[in-house]
């Protein structure tokens, strides 16, 4: 089983300062990080007119079956990936084995230079989900549904 | 395995919805899609082929409301059902928290459901889950008949084992 993913106020806000900093410094138009099982942890950029649950969703599906291509033949994952297109691409990288982090950018930046930003950008976010997965471990640091009655999940379906 | 965010105060939980090729998963979550309120919905997303046979997956979000103050968020999956798609039904088993397994009622499909509970239990146990062990609720869904009530008995489970910390 996969450990339990939590994510708290502290960390998110210096996730969220790293992906935008890496949308600057790459010239990207959005830059968003999924867990593997295609849950949003942040996004940052032009996402108003995005539809990004499904955006995350697709990205763990395409990770997903990339990395079961790269069992196939021997390999233990594709860490990156690159999709071109007419006007925007993707840039889709996996950090720390754990996280995906997705770069969309167009003529006004190149994948050179977002290949540079992302490898810096993944060395300070692998080190914040390292502390992350640390503090999960600490005792005491238990779901917040330890404390929810029955009733508390009755009421969620009494409409 | 759900995904607690303390930050935008969020409970994310992914519900796969299982079952021999051609049984209705695809169904149940239209049936979901087409009665559920806008606000509560996300867009569905299918990923079939060109004769609507679900290829990778179908993928639906939904939000159940708040329980204490925190939003409960629920990904439904389905999986490919024809037997030769194994491959991607392990990768959309990764990380689940719920199995709706829908079975055919046909009588001639029978052995199509065993086989598929079979290949459930195999594919449950790689991720450390015994199939025996879990807890269990039974529904019968034609015409949308239960599946509401399937939905709903599941995230009570999920809820209820959440809450067990397990």
């Amino acid at each position: 089983m996969q450990p339990q993913m939590v994510m708290y106020d502290e960390e998110f806000q210096q996730i969220s300062a790293v992906c935008e900093r890496l949308a600057r410094e790459a010239n990207a138009k959005i830059v968003f990080l999924v867990d593997k099982n295609g849950q949003l942890i942040a996004s940052v950029g032009a996402t108003e007119n995005l539809d990004t649950t499904s955006l995350a969703s697709l990205t763990a599906g395409n990770i997903a079956a990339t990395g079961g291509l790269a069992k196939l033949i021997g390999e233990k994952e594709f860490s990156i990936l690159f999709h071109e297109g007419e006007k925007d691409n993707l840039h889709i990288s996996i950090i720390g084995g754990r996280v995906i982090l997705v770069v969309i950018f167009d003529t006004r930046s190149s994948l050179g230079l977002v290949r540079l930003r992302v490898k810096k950008a993944s060395d300070e976010l692998n080190k914040i989900f390292d502390g992350l997965m640390k503090k999960v471990k600490v005792p005491g640091a238990g779901s917040p549904f330890a404390e929810i009655t029955d009733d508390d999940i009755d009421n969620l379906f009494s409409e | 395995m759900s995904f607690i965010n303390y930050s935008s105060r969020e409970i994310n939980c992914k519900i796969v919805y299982y079952g021999p090729g051609l049984c209705g998963k695809t169904t149940n979550l239209q049936y979901i899609y087409a009665n559920t309120n806008q606000q509560a919905k996300g867009k569905m997303i299918s990923l079939a082929t060109e004769t609507e046979r679900t290829l990778f997956f179908d993928f639906l979000p939904l939000s159940l409301g708040e329980i204490r103050g925190f939003k409960t968020r629920f990904h439904l999956y389905t999986v490919p059902g024809q037997v030769f798609y194994d491959a991607s039904r392990k990768l959309i088993l990764k990380g689940v928290d719920g199995v709706v397994f829908v079975a055919d009622s046909q009588v001639e499909r029978t052995e199509a459901n065993v086989e598929s509970v079979e290949n459930l239990r195999t594919n449950l146990a790689e991720q450390g889950y015994d199939l025996d062990r879990i807890p269990s609720f039974e529904a019968v869904a034609p015409k949308g008949d239960g599946v509401y009530e399937t939905l709903k008995a599941i995230a009570k489970l999920i809820l209820t084992e959440l809450k067990k910390g397990t």
